[in-house]
């Protein structure tokens, strides 16, 4: 009986065995690589989508011998095409769209109108709107066209220049398919074990923590210092919300842009839009007020002071309605009602009801609820993947993969982790001020660590460093968390008769999918190309993330 | 490695030289301290014995599994976040052993001791065998991995034993009879009474200590340990089988983690799945506390904070109270980290610089 660690030296032979396998139609790796790469991608599609059919009929199979309600009869039934079109779509939208074919401008410009102008119509049918058709159509053209119009130098005749499909078509695709989720999602099929797709509610939190985790991700994955406390900027955030838009301090009278309140209600009501940027501000201020003094620990202790605050924070919250006879936090119960975000009816009207007034008694305050949530996410991911290959973001990388080479080469140390502490906390603070403005309260319990440990999971099931790696990997639990868990017991239950609270096993889950990830695929789901290098072929493995060093002058000022 | 053997005090006073900021802070800071405790003991000395023996009591509980968190840090750098779990999971074996013994409350000592010393073997045991699987199971295939991979698994593992000790106990708090021990006054201090539930929590982890503090010490696996502690590579081409002493370190931490669990099952009598976690967490700042890789250190921090929790859980004047209790040990712990990563009795390394 080999030993567990035997095993894992010899994982790499199950490789093997799968080429041995294919080659027994004909396709060796060599050929195989020799290959194009759309056809590799094809192939690799292809090989996807047969695995999920084996799933989807075993699946079907278990339901009908050991389900006690039956089942279907069918062994390929049309839910089970979900798990197909899930593989497909994910192994499609893998974000290795460098790749994909290069087009030249006689192909780009016509597809490009004909693409904007059915996206326009796609969106005036669906929203009963010409004005919403023709901005989307314009922005669609928009887009689509000026990418490569800017492309290469200025003297290039226009015939020349050209576009890379993955550059723009692929990410405009998939933005198209997450803005108009309100429109198809109750329309999907439901996946067997796991249920429907989110609904529009769930997506809202889902958006959320997917900011969270692009946060995180920049503490994580670049500066690869590692937080375990990210817990307390989102209470941070929420309680920021709380405390500058709701009743909790009726001896002040203060009222900026508040929406669907009485104006002389007590208390500060400042509008949601400018407490994002106040929430994510503060928020920054406290992760630099954390890091000042911690941040020259080394790795692990920095983990463990973070836990620290990442404890302080929801004890403060749950305890802070006495402090010294002053009601901070609204202790246990928390604060509630938070005012509800909205425009205002004058900007509204500018806009002709683009802009809604107020989201709370809006028809579709889930989609509008949905929407913003969207636009704040790409901002979150337009400022993570502008920060990485900043100045600082290089910085960051250089710190995360040799402390004492990038000090050498004049990168100060606290400073640089400083920001990344703050950058890091900044998105953090404002996910959590518009998901306390979403749920219209904010209560101690919800910022336990192990909302902590969720979002670092996402982000290493997602894969350290990889912006769309760790979307993908928060998505994913996120869900699972909101719905999943939920539906994969109640299927289980109603089939198999036993009386799980799937849910309540959150953690393990949690912690089973870190350790998996950890022992098998460390880069995670979708590595970034760099983080995987370091990882498999550094030869400083030991000096990834920290370094002992001997000379205590690297750091600004030693304490003691 | 630049260390330097610093003299106990010298967070006060160091040498004649003018003390900087830090040294005045933490001269205040334990001004504020004495002043806590003195106003307190003169305002109720009764009470204030009492709650001072309860805090060595639990102390003593709480440097068992800070030994576990020191052993273990000290041969891997690791800070092992499953073992506050692993002695939950020893407290809960503890309560399912209760009932095997059929231990009612109130039971004879001749059916009361040979039933202790059953459950100490049998949670050593099951905490000793569980803490050497993980090891193999989690940590070794890390060995070669970045410093923070085995770190983050440890995180996962712990939340995987908690969701064990979830399944297999429910989510409530199990509670065993207060009477187990017997509960009868040796002697009385002040109001409170120092009982025979008190002195069997001594009678065992004293000799525990010292058969470690033996074994660390004067044998040749501790020898190895210690060995293996200083420099791996080293002490491979000494011939030690590294892989074989880490994994005996963790059957070490095991046991430590099975006796405290059987001692706070039958002296705490409330075992919930989140316990490990949060005594976990004491634990470690313990150990830190104390300097962490240093025994006699995580033993006298993990008494300092089995004082200050009873102290403030129980105090009356100028007391934060046991709301604060999780935010007072993590001040103490992040204030000793950055002033003092060494911790009280350790060297000074690199690592907390």
């Amino acid at each position: 009986m080999a030993s567990p660690a035997q095993l894992w030296a010899r994982r790499r032979e199950a490789g093997a065995l799968w080429w041995r396998g294919l080659g027994a139609v004909g396709l060796s790796r060599e050929r195989f690589h020799a290959w194009p790469a759309w056809q590799q991608r094809l192939g690799k599609v292809a090989v996807a989508g047969v695995i999920a059919f084996v799933i989807a009929i075993l699946v079907n199979v278990l339901e009908r011998f050991f389900g006690n309600t039956g089942g279907s009869t069918e062994i390929v039934t049309f839910d089970s095409s979900a798990y197909i079109a899930f593989a497909v779509l994910a192994l499609i939208l893998v974000p290795d769209w460098g790749k994909l074919p290069v087009l030249p401008m006689k192909v780009v410009i016509p597809a490009a109108l004909v693409a904007a102008a059915l996206g326009g119509i796609a969106m005036a049918l669906a929203t009963d709107s010409t004005l919403n058709g023709v901005l989307t159509a314009v922005g669609l053209a928009i887009a689509l066209l000026v990418p490569p119009w800017r492309s290469k130098s200025e003297d290039t005749p226009l015939k020349e220049k050209e576009m890379a499909i993955g550059d723009r078509v692929v990410p405009l695709a998939i933005l198209g398919l997450v803005l108009t989720v309100p429109f198809w999602v109750g329309h999907m099929f439901t996946i067997p074990i796991f249920g429907a797709f989110p609904t529009v509610e769930t997506a809202v939190p889902m958006l959320v923590f997917m900011m969270m985790a692009v946060g995180l991700n920049i503490v994580v994955g670049y500066a690869g210092l590692l937080d375990l406390g990210y817990v307390a900027f989102y209470a941070m955030g929420a309680y920021t919300a709380a405390w500058f838009a709701s009743l909790q301090f009726p001896q002040q009278t203060f009222h900026l842009g508040a929406i669907g309140i009485d104006p002389k209600l007590p208390g500060i009501h400042i509008s949601i839009w400018p407490l994002l940027l106040l929430a994510g501000l503060l928020t920054a201020g406290i992760g630099v007020v954390i890091g000042l003094p911690t941040l020259r620990l080394r790795g692990d202790y920095l983990a463990i002071v973070t836990l620290g605050f990442g404890e302080i924070m929801p004890q403060i919250a749950r305890n802070g309605n006495d402090l010294g006879g002053f009601n901070l936090t609204g202790g246990p119960q928390g604060i509630t009602p938070i005012d509800t975000p909205g425009f205002g009816n004058t900007l509204s009207r500018w806009t002709g009801g683009f802009l809604p007034s107020n989201y709370l008694t809006h028809p579709q305050g889930a989609n509008v609820f949905f929407w913003t949530g969207v636009v704040l996410l790409l901002f979150t991911i337009f400022c993570s993947v502008r920060l990485r290959d900043s100045r600082l973001g290089r910085a960051w990388i250089a710190i995360r993969e040799d402390e004492i080479a990038a000090s050498a080469m004049g990168v100060p140390l606290m400073r640089t982790k400083t920001w990344a502490y703050a950058c890091g906390a900044f998105f953090g603070g404002i996910a959590g001020a518009y998901y306390a403005s979403f749920k219209s309260s904010t209560f101690p319990q919800d910022f336990y660590f192990n909302i902590s440990v969720f979002i670092l999971c996402m982000v290493i099931l997602g894969g350290m460093g990889n912006v769309w790696g760790v979307l993908l990997g928060a998505a994913f639990l996120a869900y699972l968390n909101f719905e999943g868990l939920a539906n994969t017991g109640a299927w289980l239950n109603s089939h198999f008769g036993t009386h799980l609270d799937v849910p309540q096993y959150a953690g393990g889950i949690y912690g089973v999918i870190i350790v998996v990830v950890m022992l098998v695929r460390p880069q995670g789901l979708l590595p970034s190309a760099r983080r995987k290098r370091e990882l498999q072929l550094g030869t400083h493995d030991e000096y990834l993330y920290d370094v002992e060093t001997h000379d205590e002058a690297l750091y600004e000022e030693p304490a003691y | 490695m630049a260390t330097e053997t610093l003299d106990e005090s010298a967070p006060k006073i160091r040498g004649r030289s003018r003390p900087g900021p830090v040294q005045l802070l933490s001269i205040v800071f334990i001004g504020l301290v004495a002043f806590w405790l003195i106003a307190n003991a003169v305002d109720n000395p009764g009470h204030f014995a009492y709650l001072f023996l309860l805090g060595l009591t639990i102390g003593m509980v709480y440097a068992l599994i800070a030994l576990g968190y020191s052993l273990v840090y000290g041969i891997l750098e690791l800070i092992n976040f499953a073992h506050g779990d692993v002695f939950m999971l020893g407290a809960m074996m503890t309560v399912t052993a209760v009932g095997w013994f059929g231990l009612q409350g109130g039971d004879p000592m001749s059916h009361l001791l040979p039933a202790i010393l059953g459950m100490l073997a049998i949670a050593c045991v099951f905490c000793g065998v569980l803490n050497i699987t993980i090891e193999t199971i989690a940590y070794r295939p890390l060995r070669g991995a970045p410093r923070l991979a085995p770190l983050i698994t440890a995180i996962g593992v712990s939340f995987i034993l908690q969701t064990v000790g979830l399944v297999w106990k429910g989510p409530a708090p199990v509670s065993l009879p207060d009477n187990i021990l017997p509960t009868g006054t040796i002697f009385k201090v002040g109001e409170g009474d120092f009982s025979w539930d008190q002195l069997i929590v001594f009678a065992v982890t004293i000799p525990t200590l010292i058969v470690l503090v033996y074994l660390v010490q004067r044998t040749k696996p501790g020898k190895a340990m210690r060995a293996v502690a200083q420099d791996k590579d080293a002490a491979a081409m000494m011939g030690i089988d590294v892989n074989r002493t880490i994994s005996f370190t963790f059957l070490v931490a095991g046991l430590l983690a099975g006796v405290a669990g059987v001692l706070y099952a039958l002296f705490v009598t409330n075992v919930q799945y989140d316990t490990g976690f949060r005594i976990g967490l004491f634990a470690f700042t313990a150990a830190v506390l104390g300097g962490i890789g240093n025994l006699p250190g995580a033993v006298l921090g993990a008494i300092i904070i089995g004082l200050i929790e009873n102290l403030n859980d129980g105090l009356t004047k100028f007391t934060p109270g046991s709301d604060w209790k999780t935010t007072l040990i993590f001040v103490i712990l992040i204030l000793i980290l950055v002033f003092r990563p060494e911790g009280l009795l350790g060297e000074r390394t690199p690592e907390g610089g």
